[in-house]
């Protein structure tokens, strides 16, 4: 709350401090067209939003399937592991944005499949993908971080590898994990702001989109880096709460 | 052969250029109750673990009833649940009540009902004399309790063979006979088991043959009544002098 406070501080000194650098009135929700500026630029959340827990659903479960061969002890199985997470963690999110927007569907058609992918599911699959480099690692730091006894324990009265991670390590590591995991899905949200270059209708595509008629660059970026803002300290507050939850568990 | 329980024959193993284990022999017949001893890092735990598939071995032969272990998934697999192991450090899974460790392996890979399981839970929780603890966490157990679960766990897979990694190390030295009380009986039905301990009193009352291995070879092999009689090399009699002093 205090940081909100600062900022709104700051913002008011600097539109005080130079009249003829700041034009508040494009977003000025007491005049009829600054209201439905607004109402437009802050609606896209909701997008944003949508792209983000979608993107970080497929890359929770994704990043699990990825982090469970690197687990094996079968060095094959370890090698896709390190190779898919050293691959992707090095794919820049915009190139590879332009990849599956523009490229995948070429690939889908020349194999005969008529699978359009729409500025949603681009951005959805983009940052599912990328981030899934992360979460798999985060999954291995937690599945590290319980002992190695457990899993020999396991092994001892005959599970399974699979059954060893579902009913040994996972309900032990998960402590370990969602915190971690909740942190990533600010990264997801701050990445979403890539979607608005493949026309997805999100805070930041509409915020160009009003820069655009309005030449007011400076006033509605600022509310755009404010709405971000907004959105993740409320992501924060809930990581910490996770955080202290799962901590209190520990002693149990 | 049918009478064999466990053998090795000439096994070796490494880790990366460290010879850990260097031409082990050893047959363990069905009944027989084997103690291993030896100072600290003699490979005591790398060959009890090679037996269970938790290492693998690079040369030599292990076989159980005749069959020899590879290491391949196949017989990791034949040999999980047959092999009962007791660590030192308890390995408890610390997020289910101890009935749910117990029933945990044989609803798994055992195929039973969750009743089936709970019934051959308690009937093992008696014999480890703690039915009464049924529901608690393994955290809210004292050591010595949390080792009879972990006895009891094993036992729960009816295993042909067990092997205990030092049960009685980590534990307070008012809670270990009632562990070695529980093993004694347990050897008393007729269990086929390797301990590895320096309890040499449990030894002597337990134990057909003791083993003693120092620098990753078995340096002797007899029979227990020997063993404390005669030791033959002297790097034994000074650990048999050493530790039966304490
Ligand atoms: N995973 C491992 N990697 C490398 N060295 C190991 C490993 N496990 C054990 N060792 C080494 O092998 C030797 C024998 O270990 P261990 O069998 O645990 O001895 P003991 O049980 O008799 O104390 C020790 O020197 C130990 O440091
Ligand atoms: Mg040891």
């Amino acid at each position: 709350m205090k940081k909100i406070y600062l900022l709104c501080l700051a913002f008011i000194f600097l539109s005080g401090c130079s009249s003829n650098v700041w034009g508040w009135y494009v977003i000025n929700p007491a005049t009829p067209s600054g209201w439905i500026n607004i109402k437009f630029l802050v609606s896209g959340i909701g997008n944003t939003i949508l792209i983000s827990i979608v993107a970080a659903f497929i890359s929770i479960n994704l990043g699990l399937l990825v982090a469970l061969p690197g687990q094996s002890s079968r060095k094959g199985w370890r090698i896709i592991n390190r190779v898919y997470v050293e691959f992707i963690r090095s794919i820049p999110l915009l190139p590879m944005l332009f990849w599956v927007f523009y490229g995948l569907p070429i690939i889908f058609k020349s194999m005969g499949l008529n699978i359009p992918i729409d500025p949603f599911w681009g951005a959805v699959i983009t940052l599912a993908i990328s981030d899934s480099a992360f979460t798999a690692e985060i999954y291995r730091s937690g599945i590290q971080s319980i002992a190695k006894g457990q899993k020999e324990a396991a092994h001892s009265i005959g599970l399974t590898y699979a059954q060893t991670m579902r009913y040994v390590i996972l309900p032990q590591a998960i402590r370990r994990i969602l915190p971690p995991l909740a942190n990533q899905f600010i990264y997801i949200v701050k990445m979403s702001a890539f979607a608005s270059v493949i026309g997805m209708q999100e805070l930041t595509r509409r915020a160009n989109e009003i820069v655009v008629t309005e030449y007011r660059p400076l006033e509605i970026y600022s509310l755009l880096i404010l709405e971000y803002l907004v959105l993740v300290l409320i992501i924060s507050a809930g990581v910490r709460w996770l955080e202290r939850r799962m901590g209190s568990n520990e002693n149990q | 052969m049918q009478n064999t329980a466990i053998s090795l024959t000439n096994v070796n193993k490494w880790f990366d250029n460290f010879h850990v284990l260097k031409d082990i022999n050893l047959t363990v017949n069905t009944g027989e109750k084997v103690v291993i001893c030896g100072p600290s890092g003699s490979g005591k735990s790398t060959v009890v673990r090679c037996i269970n598939k938790l290492e693998e071995h690079q040369s030599g032969l292990i076989s159980l009833y005749g069959k020899e272990l590879k290491n391949t998934q196949e017989s990791i697999n034949s040999i999980q649940g047959n092999v009962g192991m007791v660590f030192q450090q308890f390995n408890l899974f610390p997020h289910l009540n101890v009935l749910e460790n117990l029933i945990l392996g044989p609803m798994k890979t055992r195929g039973k009902t969750k009743d089936q399981a709970i019934k051959i839970a308690m009937h093992f929780l008696e014999r480890v004399h703690i039915p009464d603890q049924a529901k608690k966490m393994p955290a809210q157990l004292s050591g010595g309790q949390q080792q009879r679960v972990a006895i009891a766990r094993s036992l729960c897979m009816e295993p042909k063979v067990m092997l205990f990694d030092e049960p009685t190390s980590s534990l307070d030295p008012e809670m270990i006979s009632e562990v070695l009380d529980v093993i004694i009986e347990l050897a008393n039905d007729g269990m086929t088991m390797i301990v590895v301990t320096h309890e040499m009193g449990f030894a002597r009352k337990v134990a057909d043959k003791i083993l003693f291995m120092d620098q990753g070879k078995i340096v002797e092999q007899n029979t227990t009544e020997e063993f404390f009689k005669s030791p033959k090399t002297d790097r034994c009699k000074t650990f048999l002098n050493q530790i039966l002093k304490h």
